[in-house]
Parts: structure tokens; C-alpha cells; sequence
């Protein structure tokens, strides 16, 4: 699982049309996978940084929140039903959305392929 | 020579709600009328594939509409000065009044997710009047998957990339990319705070759960078809909806989700073709 977040910088920069649609996106977003957390920076379409937690005191616009099974499913290369979209998992409770929802909402589609990225690669 | 399709488009002056409307419409083939009703937010050009493949063509005249505020169809005059808002008799009339306008004879309505949704009305006050009704995605009430409406309407947020982005998880992973993106640009062009006026009708207005069990299928037959891949009106809600109504046909259709017509034509017209055949043999049996 470290591997997936990690790859994440190489898999977002590396494709050009993922980060124009992601050009007017900065934030720092959190996501949890399990018990792991991790904060994942966002400049203008580019992951700058992917750091892992624990965190103490650190600041985020909003959150992902899944169990790792979840995430394994979600990134599984043509993943079943439930499993196949941020918010389909979160319908069926399988992952939560929190915090300040207008970044993500601002750049839905870039977010949701950024969170999508490893899939079938983890 | 010009490579033309066979769909022709055209306008229909129409009364509803007691105000006049030019709804657009496009059509392709002969034979049993086959009114298409489109997805919340979208428009017509979802059936452009259907209205393409012979198998239908030949023994179907397609019709889809677009709902005023939708597509080519403008909002009726006024509409600056309030809320768009799809309710169920404003629904019902329309979908009448197109029937009428044109004159089709026991026509076939093929509905989706809201088009779904109203063809369980015209079920069970207007069956007699149709030669058979078909549900896409369809189900009498879907537990909400956002609860809040608002993103789709406000200036910080681009509606119609939020709508697309919505959208695109109701697309089964296996849909073609073609098809896929297709689908989302017509989301992406909806006027502004039209998807959310539609699912005004969706979530709150269309909760049927209090009268689907009247529905006489003796009257006239109903088919119920749902993606495997939606998870905003899900086979499951398809099939507690079918329990309630006796006779009501209902097919899980994989590798699909919540725009079977619009999104994977291929796979579609092995689940639609059957079920259109099977009423054309009804009618001539």
C-alpha cells in the first residue's frame, strides 16, 4: 500500500490531459487507507508531495476515508460494483468524505482520477 | 454522396402546464412508435444509437424528445424570473401532450432513471393507452447518493463539470471510452440548474413506494432493466419495486450502469433487442 501513494507524483505528472484538467487545483487533501494517512499536496494539476502520517497537526481541505480492502477493490483494474467510484463507495459506506468539500467539488473529475491513478497498477 | 443518418430532427408546438412549448424532437424508422424519454440533466441525442441500428428501426418508428430546458428544447417563455422544477404531473403532461401532438397510436415508452421513473406512472394511470412500457434504471425510490443538490447550482462550482463529474461513476468501468465521454458532454451542457431541477422529480417528487402496487401488467406488459454498475437506482431497488407489481419483468443488465443507451450501445442491444422483439410478436399473436 506505501507503493500506491508513493507512485502517485509519477502517475498524476505523467499524464498531460490529467493535469490540465487538474490546472486551477491547489490543495492538500487527506487520505486514509486503514490505518495509515496520508497528505497529498496538489499545485496547479501537479502532485507535489505525498507524505505519510501520523499527523498531529496538520491542516487539509478534506478527507478520503477507507478501509484498505476498500481502496484494494476500488484500484482492482476493472473494479466490481460499489467499488468502482469515490462516491459509489461512499453510497455503500465503504469509504467517507469530509472536511471542506468545495476543492474537491471545484475539481471533481481531476480529484476522482487522481484517486483512481494506481488503478490496476497496485 | 453525403454519409447521412436516417434521424431527422424537428419542433413540435406543444401546451403544458398551461404555457406553450417548442420541443424538439428527433425520429428514425417505422412501424410501432417507440417514444424515448431521457435522463435527468441530458437529452435525446442518448437514443442516437438506437435510432441508428436497423434491428430496431425496421419495425420501430424511434421518437425521443427533448424536455423544455433540455437539449434543443427552450424553456418556456419566463423562465428567467423562476426555479426550474420537474414534478410528476408537470412530467406526465408533457409526455402526454407529445404523444397527442404527433398522434401516436398505443405507442411503446422506453424511459431512463427519470424517463424510468415516469413510465411507472404512466403504468398505472394511463396503461391501456400504451402497447407496452419499458423502465431503464428505474425504481420506485433510490436512497440518495448526495445530499446536497446545491453543488450542482452555484457560481463557485462549474455545473456542468460538476454534473459530468458526477456522472462519469454511473458509467460502468467497461463502457467504451467513446460512448463514455459522449455521455458525459451531454451533462457538461446542460443549462444551468437544469439536473437539479430533473432531480427535484428523482429524490423527492417521484418516491412511488406508496402506489407502483397498482399497476395492472395484465394491461398493458412492463420490463424493468437496470445496470449492474448503477449505484444511484440500483438492481436491488429495481427488483423491490418489481415484487410489489404483479408480472412486471425485470433483467439485471452486466457491464452496464445508470445510461445503458448512451454509454455501451453494443451491450444495450443484447438486453433491448429481445425485449422489443417479444413485443412485436405480443402485438401480432
Amino acid at each position: 500500500m506505501p507503493g500506491v501513494f508513493q507512485a502517485l507524483p509519477a502517475l498524476v505528472n505523467g499524464d498531460a490531459s490529467l493535469v490540465r484538467r487538474g490546472r486551477y487545483c491547489s490543495t492538500t487533501f487527506l487520505v486514509e487507507a486503514g490505518e495509515s494517512a496520508w497528505l497529498v499536496t496538489v499545485h496547479e494539476g501537479r502532485v507535489e508531495r505525498v507524505e505519510r502520517g501520523p499527523f498531529l497537526m496538520r491542516e487539509w481541505s478534506f478527507a478520503v476515508r477507507a478501509p484498505l480492502e476498500a481502496w484494494r477493490r476500488f484500484w482492482e483494474p476493472v473494479p466490481a460494483p460499489g467499488y468502482h467510484d469515490l462516491f459509489a463507495m461512499t453510497k455503500a459506506g465503504h469509504a467517507r468524505v469530509e472536511g471542506d468539500l468545495r476543492p474537491l467539488m471545484q475539481n471533481l473529475r481531476f480529484i476522482k482520477d487522481v484517486l483512481a491513478a494506481p488503478r490496476g497498477r497496485a | 454522396m453525403a454519409d447521412l443518418e436516417p434521424i431527422v430532427g424537428r419542433y413540435v408546438r406543444l401546451v403544458a402546464g398551461g404555457r406553450p412549448h417548442r420541443v424538439y424532437f428527433e425520429e428514425a424508422g417505422q412501424g410501432i412508435p417507440l417514444v424515448c424519454l431521457h435522463t435527468a440533466g441530458a437529452d435525446g441525442r442518448q437514443f442516437r444509437h438506437l435510432m441508428n441500428d436497423d434491428a430496431v428501426t425496421r419495425h420501430y418508428r424511434v421518437l425521443a424528445f427533448d424536455l423544455p430546458w433540455h437539449g434543443k428544447s427552450l424553456p418556456p417563455a419566463g423562465w428567467q424570473d423562476e426555479e426550474y422544477r420537474l414534478t410528476t404531473p408537470g412530467y406526465l403532461e408533457l409526455v402526454r401532450a407529445f404523444i397527442e401532438a404527433l398522434g401516436l397510436e398505443r405507442p411503446v415508452v422506453l424511459g431512463c432513471s427519470i424517463g424510468g421513473k415516469i413510465v411507472l406512472e404512466l403504468a398505472r394511470l394511463h396503461a391501456k393507452t400504451f402497447r407496452a412500457l419499458v423502465g431503464l434504471e428505474a425504481a420506485d425510490y433510490q436512497a440518495p447518493w448526495y445530499d446536497d443538490t446545491g453543488w450542482l447550482h452555484r457560481p463557485d462550482v462549474h455545473g456542468g463539470e460538476a454534473c459530468g463529474a458526477l456522472m462519469s461513476g454511473l458509467i460502468a468501468p467497461q463502457s467504451p471510452s467513446e460512448t463514455r465521454w459522449d455521455t458525459l458532454w451531454m451533462y457538461m451542457q446542460g443549462g444551468p440548474g437544469v439536473f437539479k431541477g430533473d432531480l427535484f422529480f428523482y429524490r423527492a417528487d417521484g418516491d412511488f413506494r406508496d402506489r407502483v402496487a397498482q399497476i395492472d401488467t395484465s394491461a398493458c406488459p412492463l420490463y424493468l432493466l437496470t445496470g449492474e454498475y448503477d449505484f444511484s437506482c440500483t438492481p436491488e431497488d429495481t427488483r423491490r419495486t418489481a415484487q410489489k407489481i404483479k408480472g412486471a419483468r425485470v433483467t439485471v443488465m452486466e457491464q452496464i450502469g445508470h445510461f445503458p443507451m448512451s454509454e455501451h450501445p453494443a451491450q444495450f442491444r443484447t438486453y433491448i433487442l429481445p425485449v422489443l422483439d417479444e413485443i412485436r410478436q405480443a402485438r401480432s399473436a
